[in-house]
C-alpha cells in the first residue's frame, strides 16, 4: 500500500471515530455542566476552596473567581519553577531564572504551553507533576467554564447570572478531563510511554558508548497535555519523543484526544440551547476549515517543495520515521488548529506552503476546532459576527439564538476579534524592528526568519505553543513579551466573553419569526466560513505574503 | 458596602484554597497513583522497553543510538562501518538534548548539508545518490529516532556484510525480519528498529 493511501485511511479512520464519540460525549458533558446535583467528592472539594455551589454568579463575580484562581495558580507555578531546587525528585536542576519563570508560568496558566525551556535539562519530576500537570487540568477546565458561561447567556432569560465559576471549575476537571486522563494513561502506558519517577541512568551502547535513559511521570502529563489542549511536551522534543509517543497508534490515539473535546463541546451547545441543529451548524464550520486544512497539509507535505527537501528526496526533516509524512501532517494541522501546539515534528522544517498552514490554523484564532472550550467560544463570537454581517445586508436587527445583537453586543465582538491580532503584530513589528532580538533568528537568509517571529507572538498571544523553533527564544526581551502576549490573549478575551455573556443573560428571548436568520442551514455555515475567513485574511495577508507565501513560491 | 468587600476577600482566597486542592488532587495523587498502577500492571513499558544482550542493559528499543568509531576515551570518530547506521541527528542521540534542527527548507546551510550527507552516505554504502532515500539524509524530529526506512537498511546491507565477512544474502534476510509494517496496515510508516537490527546482526556475525 502506498503512503498516500495509508493516509486517507488513517485520516478517515480518525473521522469515523470523533464521528462516533461525539454525540454521547457532548450530551455528556451537557449533563454535567446542567446538573444540579454535587457528588459526595465535589462537597468535599467546594467546603475545602469555601465556595457555596449553588449560588449563581453575575459575570463581574464570575470572571473575578476566573482571575482569582489564574493569578494564584501562575504565582503558584512561578514559586515552584524559583524554588525547585528544595522540591523532592528535582533530579538536581537549579530554579529557573526570573524572566523564563515568568514566561512558563504565563505560559502554562493561560492554556499556552509556549516552552522557552528544555523539559529534559531543566525541570524536575516535581515541578512536571504538582506544576505543569496541574495547570494542564485547570486552564482547560477554565476554557471550557468560559465556553459553558456564555452559553447560559444565550439560554438564560432576564437573568444576568451565568453560573458558578467554581462548580464549572471542579466538574469540568472531576467529572471530564480527569477520567480521560486515567483512560489515556492506562492506554498510553500500555502502548509504551514511559511512567516511573527514576533519575536518568547511562548505559553502555552496542558500540561501546555511553547514554543516558532517562525517567519521568511522563505518560500522565502527555495525556492532559494533548485532552485539554495544552502541548507543553515533558521533553523538549515535545510529542516527537518516543517516551511520549511511542508508535504509530499512540499518534493517532493523540490525536484523537486533541480533537475529542473540541469536536464535542458543539454537540454539548447544542443540546444545552436546545436545538442540535444549532450545534450542527457550528460543527460543520469547525471541520470544514479542519478538514481542507489536513488536506491540503497532506498534500504539500508529501509533494515535499523546497530546495532542500528537493535534494533530499522528501519532507523528512524534523519528522519521525515510524509515523512518516502522513502521521507528521495530521498532528501538525490538528495541533496548531487546536491551540494544543503540541508536535510531533517541527513546523520550521516543513515546506514553506505547509509553514504556511500552520501558522494560518493559529491565526484563524483557534476556531477550528480550537481549545477546549476557547474553540467554542472564539467560534461563537464568529458566529455572531456572522449574523450581523447577514443582518445589514438584508437591514434586519441581528439575532442569534433568540438574543439581539445589538451595538453593545457588537462592540465587544469588536474588540474580540481585535486584541490578538493587534498583540501579534505590534509586538512582532517592534521584535523585527530591534537588532538584537533579530539576533536570535536562526534562517535569517530566507524569508523564514520573518515567518520565526512571526509564528512566535501568533503561536503565544492565540494561546498555541507551539515554535518554528529556530527563534532563540529564551532571551529575557522574548520571555518577557511573549509572557505578556500569552496573558492578553487569554484573559483579555476571556474578559469579553464573559461580559457579553452577561449582557445576553439578561436580555429577554426575541421570539423567532418568518425573518429571522435561520442560523442552522448550510448557508450560514457557509456565510460563517467566509467571515472567517475574509477577517483574518484581511488581518494577516500582508504578513504572510512576506513570510511563508514568499519562501513557498520562491 | 463591607458585605461587597468581604465577597471579594472570599472569591479571592476561593482562589488560593481552590489552587491548593487541586493540587494535592491532579498534581501529587493523580501522578502517584497512575505511577503506581503503570508499575504493576506494565513494568516493562513504564520503565522505557528496555533492551538487554546476555543480562546487560544496553539501551531502549524506543530511542535511538548512535553506532560509531570509538577512541580510547569513547568520544566518537565517524559511522563504524560493521553497524548498520541510524539517521542523522541534530542531539547525536542524547536524551538529555531531544530536540530537532529547526532549518527552513531554503536555508542555505542545510541545502549544503544534505547535499554532503547524500555524497557521504552514498560513498560509504558504494551506491549512487540516487538511491540514498530521504531518511538517510534528513534528521528526525527528537534526534533519538530509533527507526530508518527499510530503503536506508538496505543500500547498508553490502557494506555490513562485507565488514563482518557474512553472506550478503543473510544479512539481507535479516533486514527483511527486521521490517515492521504499519499499525493495522495503515497507520504510519514501513521502519526498521536498528538497535533490534544490529543486535541480530552481532549475534548472526558471533554465531560464524
Amino acid at each position: 500500500m502506498s503512503s498516500t493511501v495509508a493516509g486517507i485511511l488513517q485520516i478517515s479512520l480518525l473521522i469515523a471515530v470523533l464521528a462516533a464519540v461525539h454525540r454521547p460525549f457532548g450530551d455528556y458533558m451537557a449533563k454535567v455542566y446542567t446538573s444540579d446535583k454535587h457528588t459526595r467528592p465535589e462537597k468535599w472539594i467546594y467546603k475545602a476552596i469555601g465556595a457555596n455551589p449553588d449560588s449563581g454568579q453575575r459575570w463581574g463575580i464570575y470572571l473575578r473567581s476566573v482571575l482569582a484562581f489564574s493569578m494564584f495558580s501562575m504565582l503558584g507555578l512561578y514559586a515552584l519553577l524559583r524554588f525547585q531546587d528544595k522540591l523532592p525528585w528535582s533530579l538536581g536542576f537549579q530554579p529557573m531564572k526570573a524572566d523564563q519563570a515568568f514566561n512558563t508560568a504565563a505560559s502554562f496558566t493561560a492554556n499556552t504551553n509556549w516552552q522557552s525551556y528544555s523539559g529534559e535539562s531543566a525541570v524536575g519530576h516535581m515541578v512536571q507533576m504538582a506544576g505543569l500537570t496541574v495547570q494542564n487540568f485547570v486552564s482547560a477546565a477554565v476554557g471550557m467554564a468560559v465556553a459553558v458561561a456564555l452559553i447560559r447567556g444565550f439560554v438564560r432569560v432576564r437573568s444576568g447570572e451565568i453560573g458558578n465559576f467554581w462548580v464549572d471549575l471542579v466538574r469540568g476537571t472531576v467529572r471530564i478531563l480527569l477520567p480521560i486522563a486515567v483512560i489515556g494513561t492506562i492506554v498510553l502506558v500500555a502502548s509504551g510511554t514511559l511512567q516511573n519517577l527514576a533519575d536518568p541512568h547511562t548505559v553502555t551502547t552496542l558500540d561501546g558508548g555511553t547514554q543516558a535513559i532517562t525517567g519521568g511521570p511522563v505518560a500522565s502529563q502527555e495525556v492532559i497535555k494533548l485532552a485539554g489542549t495544552n502541548g507543553g511536551g515533558f521533553y523538549n522534543a515535545n510529542s516527537a519523543h518516543p517516551f511520549e509517543n511511542p508508535n504509530a497508534f499512540t499518534n493517532l490515539f493523540e490525536i484523537f484526544l486533541i480533537l475529542v473535546i473540541p469536536f464535542s463541546l458543539p454537540r454539548a451547545f447544542g443540546t444545552m440551547v436546545g436545538s442540535a441543529k444549532q450545534g450542527y451548524a457550528i460543527l460543520g464550520a469547525m471541520f470544514a476549515i479542519w478538514f481542507v486544512a489536513v488536506v491540503l497539509m497532506t498534500w504539500t507535505e508529501m509533494h515535499g517543495n523546497g530546495t532542500a527537501l528537493e535534494i533530499a528526496g522528501g519532507a523528512m526533516e524534523g519528522k519521525e520515521q515510524r509515523f512518516g509524512v502522513p502521521g507528521s501532517s495530521l498532528f501538525a494541522t490538528s495541533t496548531t488548529m487546536t491551540s494544543t501546539g503540541a508536535v510531533n515534528s517541527f513546523h520550521s522544517s516543513f515546506t514553506g506552503l505547509g509553514g504556511g498552514i500552520t501558522l494560518l490554523g493559529m491565526m484563524l484564532g483557534e476556531i477550528s476546532p480550537g481549545g477546549v472550550g476557547s474553540g467554542l467560544y472564539g467560534m461563537l463570537i464568529m458566529a455572531i459576527l456572522a449574523v450581523f454581517v447577514a443582518g445589514l445586508m438584508v437591514g434586519r436587527t441581528p439575532e442569534y439564538l433568540g438574543k439581539k445583537i445589538g451595538a453593545g453586543e457588537m462592540k465587544i465582538v469588536a474588540l474580540y476579534i481585535l486584541v490578538v491580532p493587534a498583540t501579534i503584530l505590534t509586538m512582532t513589528g517592534i521584535a523585527l524592528a530591534l537588532p538584537g532580538e533579530r539576533a536570535s533568528i536562526l534562517n535569517s537568509d530566507s524569508p523564514h526568519g520573518l515567518s520565526e517571529v512571526l509564528y512566535a507572538y501568533t503561536s503565544g498571544a492565540n494561546n498555541n505553543g507551539s515554535a518554528f523553533a529556530g527563534l532563540s527564544a529564551n532571551t529575557e526581551y522574548f520571555n518577557t513579551t511573549i509572557g505578556f502576549a500569552m496573558l492578553i490573549g487569554r484573559f483579555v478575551t476571556i474578559a469579553l466573553v464573559l461580559a457579553l455573556a452577561g449582557r445576553l443573560a439578561e436580555q429577554r428571548q426575541v421570539p423567532e419569526t418568518v425573518g429571522t436568520l435561520k442560523t442552522h442551514r448550510p448557508l450560514f455555515v457557509g456565510t460563517l466560513v467566509g467571515v472567517i475567513l475574509i477577517v483574518t485574511g484581511l488581518t494577516y495577508f500582508p504578513s504572510l505574503a512576506l513570510g511563508p507565501l514568499a519562501e513557498g513560491l520562491a | 458596602m463591607a458585605t461587597q468587600t468581604s465577597t471579594r476577600i472570599r472569591v479571592f482566597l476561593a482562589g488560593l484554597r481552590a489552587l491548593l486542592v487541586l493540587t494535592v488532587i491532579l498534581g501529587i495523587a493523580y501522578p502517584l497513583a497512575m505511577t503506581g498502577l503503570a508499575q504493576v500492571a506494565f513494568p516493562d513499558q513504564a520503565d522505557g522497553s528496555k533492551v538487554k544482550v546476555d543480562g546487560k542493559e544496553v539501551g531502549s528499543s524506543l530511542i535511538g543510538q548512535s553506532f560509531d568509531l570509538r577512541d580510547a576515551e569513547g568520544n566518537s570518530t565517524g559511522p563504524d562501518p560493521k553497524w548498520f547506521q541510524p539517521r542523522p541527528s541534530a542531539g547525536s542521540y542524547d536524551p538529555l538534548a531531544s530536540g530537532a534542527s529547526n532549518y527552513g527548507p531554503e536555508n542555505l546551510e542545510f541545502i549544503q548539508l544534505v547535499k554532503d550527507r547524500k555524497a557521504a552516505v552514498a560513498e560509504f554504502n558504494g551506491v549512487t545518490p540516487e538511491q540514498v532515500p530521504a531518511d538517510a539524509v534528513t534528521a528526525s524530529g527528537s534526534g533519538l529516532d530509533p527507526h530508518i526506512s527499510e530503503a536506508y537498511a538496505l543500500i547498508q546491507v553490502d557494506r555490513v556484510a562485507k565488514e563482518r565477512g557474512l553472506d550478503p544474502a543473510a544479512v539481507r534476510k535479516l533486514v527483511e525480519e527486521h521490517v515492521q509494517g504499519r499499525v493495522i496496515g495503515i497507520l504510519g510508516e514501513e521502519r526498521v528498529n536498528v538497535l533490534d537490527l544490529n543486535i541480530a546482526l552481532q549475534k548472526a556475525a558471533a554465531a560464524k
